[in-house]
């Protein structure tokens, strides 16, 4: 069952960098991060990957495969064409540091700005009490893998370095939505979202819930949503009243 | 070229649960922290934890409550558990869960409100705190977040994220480093750059997980070299229980390259039955003498007992882990598994597909995606698969201080807690309960030194010098030691071992020993993953050592240790202890040592009937002496 398949992968570090040709074992029910693996054992010792739980639970083996981002660990060599060329590239939004293996920390200082769960004062740990149909939106959210490649993909950022200070990418407004949806979370989130973290730049094109490989619907169930909260509170002029008579008598 | 240098009062070495949970403690207790860790943030093996968290909170059977835990868990360790770090882990376990609530965690909840807790194998009640079946996922990520929280709070009050509390990751520890006995650093190498690292601390946590890279089939991911408790050994600790390791019964067998990947016991927990090849729930004849009276005897009464447990006892598809294993090896052995060589695990003619869905959704993926499997319309293949090492670093139970000064252990690396063998959901709640005791052990020895230990420079040197050698030399290459001993390993001293074969692995270690010292890494130093393993290899084979030399001299079979030509439990051996060290940083002594008995008001918590499978005459004549 096994043939020899025609990889070409991106080989290279410090800004330099080509593709390299390679030929290279294929058995059954392997997926491509097993390849790369193969390579590293057998032609390029020192091929750069990241990978660790090789089960589509960690999200560290992400990569371009024939230039759509993919989990190298979820990708199976049978969804090839035995006599096709297997194209692996660095994601392309973050600058590459050796091979396969880009450097992300962009996503850690969004991470970063993101104010953290900020529960009410006087509930002490146990007493939390919430309905399962209240945490699954949440959760949905929380099933995040951080592979980080719906902001590898989101064009906001892919070819806008320019763009990155002011917009956090998919991953990072999700957490906001995961935070503001979180039964107890009680800090305000829309006015930060728009203005700290670059809501408005999302057009829902879609193309992050596309490449996410837990499914989690980015898009309708996280942007959206956030998107309309903050509208609601920009424009709804009972929001803008209330706000007003609640400033005016604090004073 | 200059060597990076930092300060820090703990440095907490992996960023799994345990080390999360430990650095989170010394930085709350005041103390300036490093977490250095292999992996980005975030990715530690702990991500791979499916079932729960055990904790007895009682919330779906308020019958359970800390006394009942610690039985199980002496019982699912064959007693052979350090009564200590079982009590504090079952009295302790609710109250860290709680507090990953507070901190941002989304369990999934009874109607009430309350956290769920679903059943698992050689719990009495529903006890594992969960997220469908990705909880290692929401903790790591809960554990994070509250690091990432703390750092917020120290921007605010000193201008700086990283003044109190920093990750150094894709950072690997290759040496500790010591001023007379006590700790004074570590030393290690950043894998982005290949440029070396020394942290200056006087106490260091190590929370670096276990060993099953050490395996051909295991479920563990590459960072499970035994870092850490090669580190250990090198700086003169010692390690226990190193021959007990956790074969969990359900890996996947196919295909060949995700053989091994774990599939969660919740499939049993939630109605999942073993069948063999001629459609037999085969678990009905595996039922152990000990555990008789708390199994069902018939298929009836099993399934009765998913919606009855008052009146019926449990399906013995929950058993401990390490019964289920040696009944799928023994099937498979007399010609009775599956076409790929495990036994059938199939939930799909006892859920509907929907059902299966909710509360598997990851497994459902799994096999989908890697497998052409669907869960809910046919039966997985599975079989046994490296999980877990009980073994690990000799710790004091209340403060995770090993015998080195300085030293301190939490989580897969400190060994004791489980016994010979581990129950599912017991793993998650030791990561919380001692990786916060680690922290504050740490925290707490810190403030008791009149001055700070200094690393000496010609241990730097030497450790340096230690870590450049792969670079320097065109030797083997690293990847073919590294398969000669996972096969070594997985084939000699495996789930049953003999004496012959333990020796002969010896044989083959003592050679790869040897080689592992002459490998060569090509390339440049930046991100060399061919660096790294040559690297790894001297902790992986070291650890080795230990599982072979130990399991060669425990002449019984108890947990996760069984020998074919020592069948039986021996009472004598159940209070025996062996503990590892080394000399001179190249071979292994293995010594037996006696465990302390157990206190009076935790034994008189068993029955004697029970205690009596386990104890000596002697030991039983003890006990009739307090309890009367």
């Amino acid at each position: 069952m096994s043939y020899k398949a025609k990889f070409k992968v991106w080989r290279g570090e410090g800004g330099e960098g080509r593709l390299e040709d390679f030929t290279v074992e294929v058995n059954e029910g392997e997926v491509v991060l097993d390849i790369i693996h193969r390579l590293q054992a057998t032609q390029a010792p020192d091929l750069a990957v990241r990978w660790n739980c090789k089960a589509g639970k960690c999200g560290s083996c992400s990569m371009e495969i024939n230039g759509k981002p993919r989990l190298g660990c979820m990708t199976r060599m049978s969804t090839f064409a035995e006599d096709e060329t297997i194209t692996v590239t660095p994601m392309r939004t973050f600058p590459v540091i050796k091979d396969l293996v880009t450097d992300v920390s962009y996503n850690y200082q969004k991470a970063r700005e993101v104010p953290s769960f900020t529960p009410p004062e006087g509930v002490r740990p146990g007493e939390y009490r919430m309905q399962q149909v209240d945490v699954e939106r949440s959760q949905e959210f929380r099933k995040c893998i951080e592979c980080f490649m719906c902001n590898n993909v989101c064009h906001v950022i892919r070819d806008h370095e320019e763009n990155k200070p002011a917009f956090s990418g998919p991953r990072f407004l999700m957490r906001i939505a995961e935070l503001d949806m979180h039964p107890y979370d009680v800090a305000d989130r829309k006015d930060s979202a728009q203005q700290d973290h670059g809501l408005g730049y999302c057009n829902i094109t879609k193309c992050c819930t596309e490449v996410c490989p837990e499914h989690i619907k980015i898009t309708d169930n996280a942007l959206i949503p956030m998107k309309e909260r903050v509208v609601d509170r920009k424009y709804d002029p009972l929001v803008w009243l209330g706000n007003k008579i609640f400033k005016r008598s604090s004073k | 070229m200059e060597i990076e240098r930092h300060e820090y009062d703990v440095v907490v070495i992996g960023a799994g649960g345990a080390g999360l949970r430990a650095a989170i403690e010394a930085r709350q207790q005041g103390k300036r922290t490093a977490i250095v860790c292999k992996s980005l943030f975030g990715k530690a093996h702990t991500v791979m934890a499916e079932g729960g968290a055990a904790a007895a909170m009682g919330n779906v059977n308020s019958d359970d409550n800390w006394m009942v835990h610690f039985r199980d868990t002496m019982r699912g360790g064959k007693f052979l558990n350090n009564w200590r770090m079982a009590e504090l882990h079952a009295k302790e376990a609710p109250d860290r869960v709680w507090e990953l609530e507070a901190w941002g965690a989304l369990f999934d909840r009874t109607k009430d409100g309350k956290i769920s807790q679903r059943n698992f194998g050689g719990h009495e009640y529903p006890r594992l705190a969960h997220v469908g079946d990705r909880t290692g996922l929401e903790m790591i990520r809960t554990l994070q977040q509250r690091v990432v929280a703390l750092q917020q709070e120290d921007f605010e009050t000193h201008g700086d994220h990283e003044a109190y509390i920093k990750v150094f990751q894709e950072c690997t520890v290759t040496r500790l480093l010591k001023q007379d006995d006590r700790i004074a650093g570590a030393f290690g190498y950043w894998r982005e750059s290949g440029n070396y690292v020394l942290f200056d601390a006087p106490a260091v946590v190590l929370a670096t997980g276990g060993i099953g890279k050490s395996y051909v089939v295991t479920s563990n991911s590459w960072e499970y070299t035994g870092d850490g408790h090669a580190l250990a050994l090198l700086a003169g600790a010692k390690l226990i229980n190193m021959e007990f390791i956790q074969f969990h019964p359900t890996g996947m067998v196919w295909p060949p390259s995700v053989r091994g990947i774990l599939v969660t016991e919740s499939v049993r927990g939630d109605g999942g039955v073993l069948r063999n090849s001629e459609g037999e729930r085969f678990m009905f004849k595996y039922i152990p003498e000990v555990f008789k009276d708390k199994y069902a005897t018939t298929e009836e009464e099993g399934d009765r007992w998913y919606t009855d447990q008052a009146n019926n006892r449990r399906p013995p598809e929950l058993l401990p882990r390490d019964e289920v294993a040696r009944a799928i090896n023994a099937e498979v052995k007399a010609g009775r598994g599956s076409p790929q060589g495990g036994v059938y695990l199939d939930v799909s003619t006892r859920l509907p597909a929907e059902e299966i869905k909710r509360r598997l959704p990851s497994m459902h993926h799994q096999f989908k995606e890697l497998a052409d499997v669907d869960i809910t319309a046919e039966p997985m293949q599975v079989g046994p698969t490296c999980h877990y090492i009980m073994g690990g670093v000799e710790v004091d139970a209340d403060s995770g201080a090993a015998s080195v000064p300085g030293l301190f252990a939490a989580g897969e690396v400190s060994g004791g807690m489980h016994g010979s063998n581990r129950l599912g959901g017991n793993s998650l709640s030791d990561l919380l309960v001692f990786g916060r005791r680690a922290g504050a052990g740490a925290a707490a020895y810190v403030d008791t030194l009149a001055a700070r230990p200094r690393p000496a420079q010609a241990d730097v040197d030497a450790a340096r010098a230690e870590a450049e050698a792969p670079l320097q030399r065109s030797g083997e290459n690293p990847y073919e030691v590294h398969q000669e001993l996972q096969r070594t390993m997985n084939d000699l001293v495996g789930i049953i071992r003999k004496a012959d074969e333990v020796a002969e692995a010896l044989e083959v270690v003592e050679k790869l020993k040897e080689r592992a010292q002459l490998v060569g890494a090509a390339g440049s130093r930046v991100y060399n993953p061919g660096w790294h393993l040559a690297l790894d290899l001297r902790n992986m084979v070291l650890v080795s050592e230990c599982v072979a030399r130990a399991a060669l001299k425990r002449e019984e079979s108890r947990g996760g240790h069984t020998r074919d030509d020592f069948p039986g439990m021996n009472p004598e051996w159940r209070r025996k202890l062996l503990v590892c060290s080394t000399g001179d940083g190249r071979s292994i002594q293995v010594e037996e040592r006696v465990q302390p008995p157990m206190r009076d008001d935790l034994i008189t918590l068993f029955d004697r009937d029970e205690l009596k499978k386990y104890l000596t005459d002697e030991e039983m004549a003890e006990f009739d002496g307090i309890s009367k």
